[in-house]
Formats: structure tokens, sequence, C-alpha cells
């Protein structure tokens, strides 16, 4: 799963401070990630995973330190790297008054991608028949994260920021998020996954990160053949 | 940019399509206005048909807050402002998109005000013309401020009582010249200066909607 | 730590431009100045300079009230649209301006009440009333609506940088519909009725004295107006570094909570996977920690 040389790297993050106020969200991150890998971000409530996303997705700006998605600067060329990157963040961004084909449709089409994968994609995760006809104001949590992946899998894009994607999710959305993910992946994406559901995500993650109080703590490589978790590879505190 | 204007207008039309805020809540707050005017005012049909182009106008003004309030919060809910800044469209084009839901939606609004101050004060269209490019150049201003104010105060918890105050200064001018120009319709002949004011909701319209297209992406980014 | 992080140990170190011995004591003296540049007005108007022969003493309260109305209406307001336009302009941009655009209109907004004032009880006895919907009057008052739309936004919590920046957008809204104000107001004024309150009969007659008076006046009433910025400025950098004081100490603590080395695995620790009450992880929101509203970022 190696990177071609000459591509930068999918993110790239060098003593990355943000801060909310006065309140420190990152206090120095370094993280690199490779083009078509899959990394599983892990860490305790507030450690600084959300605001890690948020950050990549150009959302934050730095107060210090340097990031490059895609090797693009997500806040100046924010126009060029938020069409290529998908989030799924805690709200899942639908308009109430509209259906959930609308929501979809709308969400799909803002972003600049095609029309065509939208049927697909709802059809994957279950939202079919009356559900596409229902106003968003009617779903429940899970439907609502239901339909907020729909999007990302109607645009497909290069790089998945997925935060706490398996929260609110029965079983089977869970097999098809997983799946999602895997196809994501093979199909030569990045993905990073913040979960407190390592089982549920290391089994497709390439590498896991540890982040607390704002850093990146550790890290350790995933061999898949082993079955289990190998040892860390690299120690960052 | 044109492109991302229609779909967030097609958008915010089809969300008042469903919700029908505008037309089931804000175009009856009008004519509430318009009868508590004439309550104020007293019997008198002709102090009411004089008084006619300016309370048309204050209760657009009113009325503009309250469609700018609503098409704020339909994108506040659920985080849809950082949906619509993760999308990647152009900023201008969601200005423009949503001060053109707010323009049509005041568009249909003036029409029921503008029967409503001809059917209960009595006031009379003479120059129907006027009327009409008044109130459109009007609208176009009203659209463009409120929605540039509307993106500036999108993350205040003092939203409601804060843009009242913020907009309604800055919109003076479309009252003082719609009111005018009502005046001048309704009594009849186009007079000296109703183009001079004509040219004054000109250049307001052209002066923020220019802004509105430059500073709406930063507002986002930043407020 | 990166240069634009690191907060001073104090004020002075924070902002020397404005706290150093020397900027305090030139402050000092502006303020001296401008009371003693003050009494000189009030002591030729009120007692040096003769009454005039249609006015009677009400001439006096030209010495200060076309003052008072230069510094609200031209200075303090060119001032903050200026400095705003420096802080949003990103070569520029620096919380100097944003304080600067601030205290400007803080000030403005004590001298258009003044000018108000002033010219309320010139009008009074001129006009009949205190009220006159003259258009200089009526212009005024509706920069004062703004100037106060300003006041009342900078005083909705926010980060600095945040509000700096949405402070000068709104700044500068205004600023962009004051001539357009002035003009409609000038027209709306002119269609009812002439404008028969600056009629000349009614404009004293510049006497020698007066003139002088009058331009001493101007030039007191600056000197009033710098001093009140300056130090209105100083209080606003002492706000600002008294907020920052914490973030070294912030930084450190944050830090400090991934330290401890059994919790940097507690990834693969099942406790740290219990879903919330709702279902929902609620990773990023955490107590006792300062949450900023979704839309404030």
């Amino acid at each position: 799963m190696a990177p071609a040389a000459p591509l930068p790297p999918a993110l790239f993050l060098h003593d990355a401070v943000a801060l909310s106020g006065r309140f420190p969200l990152l206090a120095g991150v370094d993280l690199e990630v490779a083009n078509g890998e899959t990394v599983l971000v892990e860490g305790p409530n507030g450690a600084g995973k959300t605001s890690l996303l948020r950050v990549c997705a150009g959302l934050v700006p730095l107060a210090s330190g340097r990031v490059a998605v895609l090797g693009l600067d997500p806040v100046r060329q924010r126009n060029q790297v938020r069409r290529r990157v998908g989030m799924l963040s805690h709200a899942s961004h639908l308009y109430d008054d509209l259906t959930v084909r609308e929501n979809v449709r709308f969400a799909v089409r803002a972003a600049g991608a095609g029309t065509d994968r939208i049927d697909d994609a709802c059809d994957r995760l279950g939202l079919t028949g009356r559900v596409l006809k229902t106003s968003a104001v009617k779903l429940s949590a899970g439907q609502r994260r239901r339909v907020a992946l729909a999007v990302l899998a109607a645009r497909w894009p290069e790089l998945w920021l997925l935060d706490e994607p398996h929260a609110g999710l029965d079983a089977s959305a869970r097999d098809t998020l997983d799946e999602l993910i895997g196809e994501a992946a093979s199909g030569g994406a990045t993905v990073v996954v913040a979960s407190h559901e390592a089982h549920q995500v290391e089994a497709l993650a390439t590498r896991a990160v540890t982040v607390a109080g704002g850093r990146v703590v550790s890290q350790r490589a995933i061999v898949r053949s082993a079955g289990k978790p190998a040892k860390d590879v690299a120690h960052v505190a | 940019m044109w492109r991302d204007a229609a779909l967030v207008a097609g958008k915010d039309l089809r969300i008042e399509a469903r919700s029908r805020v505008g037309l089931s809540q804000v175009a009856p707050f009008g004519i509430v206005a318009l009868v508590l005017f004439a309550f104020a005012l007293g019997p008198d049909r002709s102090l009411m048909a004089r008084g006619a182009p300016g309370l048309f106008w204050v209760a657009v003004l009113f009325c503009t807050v309250l469609a700018i309030q609503r098409s704020v919060s339909v994108e506040s809910a659920d985080g849809a402002r950082d949906a619509l800044r993760l999308s990647g469209m152009d900023p201008a084009g969601q200005f423009l998109g949503k001060a053109a839901a707010v323009a049509a939606q005041l568009v249909v609004l003036e029409v029921v005000l503008g029967m409503g101050v001809v059917l209960l004060y009595g006031a009379k269209i003479e120059v129907a013309w006027l009327i009409v490019v008044s109130s459109l150049l009007g609208t176009v201003g009203l659209a463009a401020t409120g929605t540039l104010y509307g993106a500036l105060s999108a993350g205040l918890r003092v939203r409601e009582t804060l843009l009242p105050f913020l907009l309604l200064p800055i919109a003076a001018p479309i009252l003082l010249a719609g009111t005018r120009i009502w005046q001048a319709a309704m009594v009849g002949g186009v007079p000296a200066d109703g183009t001079q004011w004509l040219r004054l909701l000109v250049v307001f319209d052209a002066v923020y909607v220019a802004i509105g297209v430059v500073v709406y992406g930063p507002i986002q980014e930043s407020a | 730590m990166s240069p634009n992080l690191s907060v001073g140990s104090s004020p002075s170190a924070h902002s020397p431009l404005i706290q150093s011995a020397r900027a305090r004591w030139t402050v000092r003296i502006i303020g001296i100045t401008a009371a003693v540049a003050t009494a000189l007005t009030v002591w030729l108007g009120l007692w040096v300079t003769p009454p005039d022969v249609s006015q009677g003493d009400l001439v006096r309260l030209v010495y200060i009230h076309p003052g008072v109305a230069w510094v609200a209406l031209y200075l303090a307001f060119g001032l903050a649209a200026v400095a705003s336009l420096l802080y949003l302009w990103p070569r520029t941009r620096s919380l100097f301006w944003d304080r600067l655009a601030a205290a400007a209109v803080e000030v403005g907004v004590v001298f258009n009440v003044c000018t108000l004032i002033s010219g309320s009880i010139w009008g009074k006895p001129t006009w009949g009333v205190w009220w006159a919907w003259d258009a200089r009057l009526t212009s005024t008052a509706v920069l004062l609506v703004l100037f106060l739309g300003y006041l009342a936004l900078r005083r909705v919590p926010a980060e600095p940088d945040v509000r700096a920046k949405r402070s000068a957008y709104v700044a500068l809204f205004a600023a962009v519909d004051v001539p357009i104000v002035h003009f409609s107001v000038l027209w709306w004024r002119t269609l009812h009725q002439g404008a028969t309150v600056l009629n000349p009969d009614l404009s004293p007659t510049i006497h020698g004295s007066m003139a002088w008076t009058l331009l001493l006046g101007f030039v007191s009433l600056t000197l009033v107006f710098v001093w009140m910025l300056l130090v209105r400025y100083r209080i606003g950098v002492l706000e600002d570094w008294l907020g920052s004081r914490e973030l070294d100490v912030a930084l450190v603590e944050r830090r400090a909570e991934g330290t401890p080395v059994d919790r940097s695995r507690t990834g693969v620790d099942p406790s740290h996977g219990e879903p919330g009450a709702d279902g929902r992880l609620d990773d990023g929101v955490d107590v006792g920690r300062p949450v900023v509203p979704e839309g404030a970022r």
C-alpha cells in the first residue's frame, strides 16, 4: 500500500496548534498520512480528535505550525481542497424541511459532484422507498447519520474524514460503513477515522494514532496478517 | 458562481415552499402592522392615504428583518453552515443565492402589502411603473444588506435582537427613497426628483451587492 | 512556542508602544494641554468675547458646538473607518487597528451625543423646538445609531480576532452607508420645506476675538479627543493582556492532559468506547472546557 513517490502526503501536520479562544484545541500535532492509508485516530474524550479532523477540513485555522491537505493549504486554498475532501461530523448537516432525497441531492451537487451515484448510495444505506420522500425532521438520529453517509458515498471524495462514524448506527449500517471504508481504501482514497470503537475499525486500518492533550502521543502500525495489533513503532511523548 | 447561486436559491425557496414560514407568518405579520398603523392614525382615511407610502415601506422593513432571521436560522440548524463551508461552493454564489431567495419572498410580500395599503388605506396608484421599479430596486437593496448582516450575526447567540438594530439604520435610505417615490407615484406624474431617488436606490443596490459578493466568503469563514 | 502565541509577562512587554514610561508621559502631557486649552476656550468664550447682536449670549455655543461636531462626525468616524479598513487589509492586519477603531467609536459616541445636546440647546431658543428634522441633525442621529450598533456588536463575547473582523466589517458597511444617508436625508429635507435652518441671517458675524476663540475651540476639542482615544486604547490593551495571560498556562495544562503514560493507549481500552445516553459518543465536547458555540469558530 505504499504511495507513489511524487504525490504529496494526504495529510501533513507539523507542530500544529489550533485555538478556540484561549483554549488550545491542538497543542502541537505532528502527523503525516500517506495517500491511500487508512488511519485510526484514538484517544479519550476531549483529546482533540474532532479538532484534528476539523483542522484537516480547513474549518479551523491554525494559530501556529503547518498543515497541508492533499499538498494544499486547507485555509488559503480551501476551495480547491474542500471539493476533494469529505467529512462526516457529529452534525448530519440536514435541512429539516427537505426530504431525504432532496437533502442528498443538494449536498452532492453543492460539493460539485455528479448526481449519478446518488440512487446507488441511498440504496446501500437502506434509504429506499418511503424514507426517501420523508422530510429530514422526522428521521431518527441513526437515520440522519445514514443520510450523511449516503452523501459521502455518492460524492466519493479523495480524503475521507470520519468523526465517530459508528455512533448511533445499527449493526447493518455499521457493516455497510465498514464496507464503504474498505472500498474507499482499496480504491486509493485516504481515510482518517476518529473512533472509540477501535475493534470495529482496526480490521480496516493500517495504522493507529493516539491523541491526548491536543497532541499525538503514540502511533502503532497494524499488521493485518498477525490478526492482532502489533507493537508501537513510534513514541512521540 | 451562477450555478452555485441557483442551487442555493433553489434550496432556500424549496424550504420556504415546504415550511411556508414566509407566507403563513411573515406576510400576516405585515398585514397586522398595517392594521395597527391604521389604529394609530385614527379613522381618517385621507390621513392614511397620505401616510400609505411610508407605512408600506416601514412594514416591508420589519418583514425583511423576519425574512432574514428565517434565512439565517435555516442554515444554523444541524451544523448546516459548516456544510455550506465544506461544500467548497463559491461564497459569492452563496451570497447571491441566499439574497435572491430573500428577494423573491420579499416581492411576494410587497404585492400583499401593496394590495393592503390600497384596500385598507384607500391609497390610489397613479404611476404603476414607478411603483414596480422602485419596489424592485428597494427589494434588491434590502435583500443584499439583510443577507450580509444575517451572515455576520449568524453565529451570535444574541442574533435576534442585534440584527434589527444593525440592519434597520443601514436601510434608512431605502425607506426614504421608497417612500418618496411612492408618494410621487400616488399623487401622479413623475416628480422632478423622481429619477434622482431611483438613482440613489441603484447606487445603494450596486454598493451592497458588490460588497456582499466580495466579503461574504471571509465573513463566513471568520464569523 | 512560536512568536505569535507567546504572551508577554507584563502589559508593557505586550505592547511597548503605549505602555512605556515615555508613552505614558506623552499621554499625560496631551491630557494636560487639552485641559488647559479647554479652560482657555471656556474663559475666552464666556468672558472675553462679546455677545452677538442678534443672538446674544447664545452665540457662545458656537465655540463648542462646531468643534464637537467636527470630532464626532469627521475625526472619530473617519478614524474608525480607516482603522477598520487597515485591519481588514491582510498586510496591515493587527489588533492595534482594531483597538484604535473601537476607541475612536467609543469616544466618538460621547462627542456625537454632545453634538446633539449642544445643537438642541441652540435649537430651542432659535427654532423654538428641541428637535427639528433638519438634514444635519438627522444625519448625525443616524450616525449615532450606527455607532451604537457597532458598540453593541463589540459587546458580544467573542475571541479577539473574530470580534475584530466582525466589527471591522460592520464599521465599513456603515461607513459606506454614511454618504448615502447624508444625501437621502438632505433631499428628503429639502423636498419637504426649504433649508431654513442654516439661514445666513442667523449666522453670527465673526468678530476678531471670536474667530480666535472658535479656532481654539477646535484645537482644544481635538486634543481632548486624542487624549481620550489614547487612554481608551491603553485600557483596551490592558483588557486584552489580562485575557491572554492565561494562554501559556492553558497550553501547558492541555499538554499535561496527554502525558500520563498509561493513558497513551486508552484507545484500546473498551471503557472509552461507551456511547452516551443518546447513543452518540460525545467526544469533542468535554466538561469544564470553554465550549465555543459552533458559529464562533
